[in-house]
């Protein structure tokens, strides 16, 4: 079906019951966003963050109603989701468990972080054993990340291809390896 | 660093006649300038037990701009540094400085929205001189982002300057961080190492051949982020596009640079040669039509917009690379897509300029830039 408005392919069909008097147009993408139809642009970070945090919030709603707040700065996690933005670093600490399924989503599984240390840090912890990562313990971590990644992915693929064997295998074996990023062995 | 002020040693205002010099990211050489216009590295940080920047008090943010101006003067930017109070600065070196790529729209506007609704606050910018390669942006969305910028593909050399110059930083400054979580950003998008890799591709021979849409798709399901010319928000304007990581968390930063660097754009770089070769084999005349004609409304058009002006810049610029047309110079086209922006234009004339008589001190510019010697 072509377009009302140009000769491209229409995609986009609207159908509105006015009075009584369905009206319906067939639109091209691009004409469909011309008109309001569609939203351009890919959403910004914010929204789509608001949109993860509204998802996860609805999962949680057996759990109760309400509002954690930070002691820091007195941010509230509904003050997250509308903007999108932490209020300072102890928000991470007191909405740690709300931000799990967030930060599962914007970094693919990831739950510890690989990577640079403070100088600071290394040289000033009273026992640098507490921050200091050994090569190996880094190199465990970001293996058991990709790994995740690597997993999630076939499992993406199993579903998809409707083999819920293999899919229910990969489950259980993600839950695994996410139990176990939670008490990592490396670095304590 | 020049001019010792009593303010942490940084010069405190725009260098004379800076809208003429060059800028590192606009060289337009080092490896495989052909297609890759520029590498940049950039590094997100916070203070440690200060509220992130649109929950901050005004005093607050004035103390982060107070110390972090010290510790840029230590953090060696450049053979000089620069420092620009953007709460004083005019929207006109505002917009200068956008242009040039060392701050943000939202830098440069002083609007973060509902985010922040009283409107402007103290904020700034560090940057080093020669050829503006760190800047140092102070109160963005995180207390301080380093950028450091590379002409050509060169991410590994940038983030070996970026991440001496956040060593240099922290030894002034106490970042907020935690061992499991990482550095701390304001938005948990960034949180973790706080690092984004980008590279900024000129792709006209995929956007040509079609296959543009087919190198966004891969990006997209190797969760890399595609951006415009000017970044976040923006459009990819003349066929520029700037590839990037979009995790920062549960990933080293060598294990992001290299899969950025190493393993994906080596493969578009390719591709995008594969597709201009194939161009000039199939479609050779419509390909030099395309060029001279660009060319030719470039030496000889009245009046230009900036958008125009770009999408025919990036023509010929893929003209200069086939050797199509030979006798115009890399670095003149890459100067002239920062003098076509509109506040370099303005400082160029020397006044203030409606769109109109933009337009047409626009083409003048290319004219004269590009006049048969």
């Amino acid at each position: 079906m072509k377009c009302d408005l140009c000769n491209n392919e229409a995609t986009v069909h609207e159908l509105v019951v006015s009075a009584g008097v369905p009206a319906e147009r067939h639109l091209c993408e691009a004409c469909a966003r011309d008109q309001g139809l569609v939203a351009g642009a890919p959403a910004p970070v914010a929204e789509l963050l608001q949109k993860i945090a509204t998802a996860s919030a609805v999962a949680a709603t057996a759990a109760p109603a309400r509002t954690p707040t930070c002691p820091g700065c007195g941010t509230t996690f509904a003050d997250f989701k509308q903007s999108g933005r932490l209020g300072c670093p102890s928000c991470y600490e007191a909405f740690e468990q709300q931000l799990g399924p967030i930060l599962d989503r914007a970094h693919q599984g990831a739950t510890h972080h690989v990577g640079k240390v403070p100088r600071r840090l290394l040289q000033e912890a009273p026992d640098a054993g507490d921050v200091r990562a050994s090569a190996a313990a880094m190199a465990a971590a970001e293996a058991r990340a990709e790994e995740i990644r690597r997993v999630r992915a076939d499992l993406d693929r199993a579903v998809k291809s409707e083999a819920y064997e293999r899919a229910a295998q990969l489950r259980d074996r993600l839950r695994q390896l996410q139990r176990g990023a939670e008490q990592p062995e490396g670095p304590r | 660093m020049s001019q010792p002020n009593g303010h942490g040693g940084l010069a405190g205002d725009l260098p004379e006649r800076m809208f003429e010099a060059g800028t590192e990211w606009l060289r337009g050489e080092g490896r495989a300038a052909d297609v890759i216009v520029s590498s940049r590295v950039r590094l997100a940080r916070n203070l440690a037990g200060l509220p992130f920047v649109h929950k901050a008090s005004e005093t607050d943010l004035r103390h982060v701009l107070d110390v972090c101006r010290g510790a840029a003067d230590r953090a060696r930017l450049g053979d000089r540094a620069v420092w620009v109070d953007l709460l004083e600065a005019n929207e006109l070196d505002r917009s200068l400085l956008l242009e040039r790529h060392l701050i943000s729209t939202h830098l440069a506007k002083g609007k973060l929205g509902a985010k922040r609704p009283e409107g402007p606050w103290p904020r700034a910018v560090a940057f080093g001189l020669p050829g503006e390669r760190a800047g140092l942006m102070v109160n963005e969305e995180d207390h301080l982002r380093l950028q450091v910028l590379r002409s050509g593909l060169a991410v590994r050399e940038a983030w070996d300057e970026a991440t001496a110059i956040d060593d240099r930083l922290e030894a002034a400054l106490d970042f907020a961080y935690s061992p499991r979580l990482g550095y701390l950003t304001a938005c948990p998008t960034n949180v973790g190492t706080g690092v984004r890799f980008s590279v900024m591709l000129h792709l006209p021979g995929l956007r040509m051949t079609g296959e543009i849409e087919k190198v966004k798709r891969a990006a997209a399901d190797m969760s890399l982020a595609v951006r415009g010319f000017y970044g976040e928000g923006s459009e990819a304007s003349g066929d520029f596009y700037q590839l990037s990581n979009q995790t920062t968390l549960g990933k080293s930063e060598r294990t992001l640079l290299d899969e950025l660097e190493v393993r994906i754009i080596p493969e578009v770089l390719e591709y995008e040669r594969q597709s201009r070769q194939s161009l000039m084999q199939k479609r050779r005349w419509q390909v030099e039509d395309t060029i001279h004609r660009a060319y030719g409304l470039l030496r000889h058009a009245r009046l230009l917009g900036t958008e125009e002006s770009m999408k025919l810049l990036s023509v010929v610029r893929l003209g200069h690379s086939l050797g199509v047309v030979g006798e115009v110079e890399s670095a003149v086209l890459h100067r002239l897509m920062l003098l076509i922006q509109p506040a370099h234009l303005q400082r160029l004339v020397g006044h203030t300029l409606t769109q109109d008589e933009r337009r047409r001190a626009r083409a003048d510019v290319v004219r004269q830039h590009l006049a048969a010697k």
